[in-house]
This record gives structure tokens, C-alpha cells and sequence, in this order.
């Protein structure tokens, strides 16, 4: 027998085993209901949690996407300083967040699309059991048990398919959202762990520290140097205020002797 | 006849309609027991596409259960086992 009507038997037979366990066929209409409405609940919370971790992803990628872009800065940066390893270095950085980076969009792709299935299948399932609990009614205050039995099996029957479907795309996108968790985590770890982002007293990543360096190196040269000029102009009108008066005496000394210092290094 | 796509809802087929998806449903037969997966996902590809195009979609209001049900499209040999061993069907 087909693969299709094999799975069609294998729902009819679940349909009729919940059935066949009702001893009022009317009991079966409330209590069935009743599952619906669970069903719907239970949908509804997983359209809600697919959505959660398809934001987070969609946080992680920005992150990640900022991530990017500032090593591409780093290497334009170090290349401006010609530093051609570490622009290199920054660089293979990048090609690695990179790499995070498209693997996470794929991962959106598919969460967006289990929240559209669900989101529809929810849809579904709303107008069948709206569908059903009107058919409940009629059934209740029309038939007596036994002509009611056909009536109900039907309805059932195709609620309980219904139910079933729906069931497996909840089950399908728990685990796609189980998945996605494992990863995020992995990735929330990286990006806090200082690998990826700067922290103030914390590690800060290496290729930064070193145009830091290069950096707070040139300034320093021109502090020194500013400084410099600064006392090469002052010294001579220095030395008179300090024939003036005496309370400038060692400020002056101290000036005298920096330029000396300075020079010497 | 009434054919559900797993995840997507239910499509009514004519009779001509029916006849063509019925060598697909051979062929996704025959690939669940050779356990070809490659085969398997062309074939339900082939059998999802056809029923969603010469298929009409039955009203969402509509109480039927279906004479044929189809694996949603993504779905793996080793899902479709688990789904005739009847441990992956809760009907809530």
C-alpha cells in the first residue's frame, strides 16, 4: 500500500481509538473541544516562541554584522599604519565572524518560515474548531446518541487529522527552536566573552590593542613634542619672572631641566 | 478525493487529478523501502507541487478527514518511517 494512504489509515485509526473509548458519543463532542482549544493555545505558544529566538538570532546578527565591519575598519586602519599582519589578521577575523554570520542567516530564513507555517496552521485550526463547535451544537440539540454517532465520527475524524498536523508542525518547530537555542548560546558566548567585543578592564581582543599602541605611541611623540615648543618659547620669559620673584624658583628649575631630559631620550 | 500536505492544509482532486499523483505515490513508496533519500525528496517534491497546483484548496472550515496525506515538503525518509511506525502521530 502507498506511502500517502498509509499515513492517511495511521490518523483515521488514532481518530477512532479516541472515539472508541467514549462510551457517549456527545461526551466525545465536549471533550474533543476541549482538546481543540488546548491545541490552539499550544500553537499559538509555539508561533510566539518561534518568533523569540528568530529575534534573538536576528540581535546576534547584528551583533555580528557590527562585528564585521569593525574589523574591516581594524585592517583599513592597520594597513594606514602599515601594519600589513595585523590587517591580515583582522581580516581573517572578519572572514570567520563572516562565515557566523551567514550561517545565522540561514537559520532566519528557515525560523521565518516555521513562524509562517504556524501562524497559518493556527489560522486553520481556528476556523475548524469554529467550524466544529457549531456542528457540536447541532449535533447535541438535534440527535438522540445513536443517530448522532455518524455525524460525530465525521466531525472527529476530520478535527483529529486536523489536530494531528498540527501537532507535528509544533513538534517540527520546537525542534528547529531547540536547535537554534543550542546555537545562539554558543554564539551569546562568544560575542560576551571578549573574543568578539572590546570590554573595558576586561580581555581586549589583540589586533585592537596593538593599533592602540601604534596609536597611543604617535600621540605620545607629539605630546613630547608639543611640550617641547611649548618650553623652548617660555624658558627666556620664565627666567625673567623668576628674577622678579622667588616663589617661582623651582618651578623654574624644573622647566630648565626638562628640555634636557627630553632631549637626552 | 481529499489529499493533505502535512503542514499546509487540505486540496480536493478530481478523479483525473487523482490519477496523476498515483505513479508519484508509487515512486515515494518505493524509495521509503530502498531507503533513497535523494529519490524520496525529488519524488514528494514532485507529488507536494502537483497537488498544490491542479488542487483545490478545501475551505479551512471544512470538517473532512483526508484520503491521502502527504509528508510536508522537508520531510525525511527517516520522518516518514517514524510517522507509519505511529509513534509520531498525537492527535492532542
Amino acid at each position: 500500500m502507498s506511502v500517502m494512504k498509509r499515513v492517511s489509515l495511521i490518523f483515521r485509526a488514532k481518530a477512532n481509538k479516541a472515539l472508541d473509548r467514549m462510551e457517549d458519543p456527545r461526551e466525545t463532542l465536549d471533550y474533543s473541544y476541549q482538546q481543540q482549544v488546548e491545541m490552539l493555545t499550544r500553537v499559538r505558544r509555539g508561533v510566539a516562541d518561534v518568533a523569540t529566538s528568530r529575534k534573538r538570532v536576528e540581535l546576534q546578527m547584528n551583533s555580528l554584522q557590527k562585528e564585521v565591519t569593525r574589523r574591516e575598519n581594524q585592517a583599513r586602519d592597520a594597513l594606514g599604519k602599515g601594519r600589513e599582519d595585523l590587517a591580515r589578521a583582522a581580516l581573517q577575523n572578519k572572514a570567520s565572524l563572516q562565515g557566523q554570520l551567514n550561517d545565522l542567516q540561514g537559520q532566519y530564513a528557515q525560523l521565518q518560515d516555521q513562524e509562517e507555517k504556524l501562524t497559518l496552521a493556527s489560522q486553520r485550526l481556528q476556523a475548524k474548531v469554529d467550524a466544529f463547535r457549531t456542528k457540536k451544537e447541532t449535533i447535541k440539540a438535534t440527535y438522540t446518541a445513536a443517530e448522532a454517532q455518524t455525524r460525530i465520527n465525521e466531525a472527529f475524524s476530520g478535527i483529529s487529522e486536523e489536530m494531528g498536523d498540527i501537532g507535528l508542525a509544533i513538534q517540527r518547530a520546537e525542534d528547529k527552536t531547540a536547535q537554534m537555542q543550542a546555537r545562539a548560546g554558543a554564539i551569546d558566548e562568544l560575542l560576551a566573552s571578549g573574543a568578539l567585543e572590546d570590554h573595558v578592564g576586561g580581555q581586549q581582543d589583540q589586533i585592537q590593542a596593538e593599533l592602540d599602541a601604534i596609536g597611543a605611541g604617535s600621540d605620545i611623540d607629539r605630546e613630547l613634542a608639543q611640550m617641547k615648543g611649548e618650553l623652548s618659547a617660555n624658558a627666556p620669559r620664565q627666567i625673567e619672572a623668576n628674577a622678579n620673584g622667588g616663589s617661582g624658583a623651582a618651578e623654574t628649575t624644573q622647566a630648565a631641566e626638562q628640555p634636557q631630559a627630553g632631549d637626552g631620550s | 478525493m481529499i489529499v493533505r500536505i502535512l503542514g499546509e492544509g487540505q486540496y480536493e482532486l478530481d478523479e483525473a487529478e487523482a490519477a496523476q499523483l498515483a505513479p508519484l505515490d508509487l515512486e515515494l513508496d518505493a524509495a521509503v523501502d530502498r531507503d533513497d533519500e535523494s529519490a524520496f525528496r525529488t519524488t514528494l517534491g514532485n507529488a507536494v507541487r502537483l497537488v498544490r497546483s491542479v488542487g483545490t484548496p478545501l475551505p479551512p472550515d471544512e470538517l473532512a478527514a483526508s484520503d491521502l496525506i502527504l509528508p510536508s515538503l522537508d520531510a525525511s525518509v527517516d520522518e516518514v518511517r517514524k510517522l507509519l511506525a505511529e509513534d509520531g502521530i498525537h492527535l492532542g
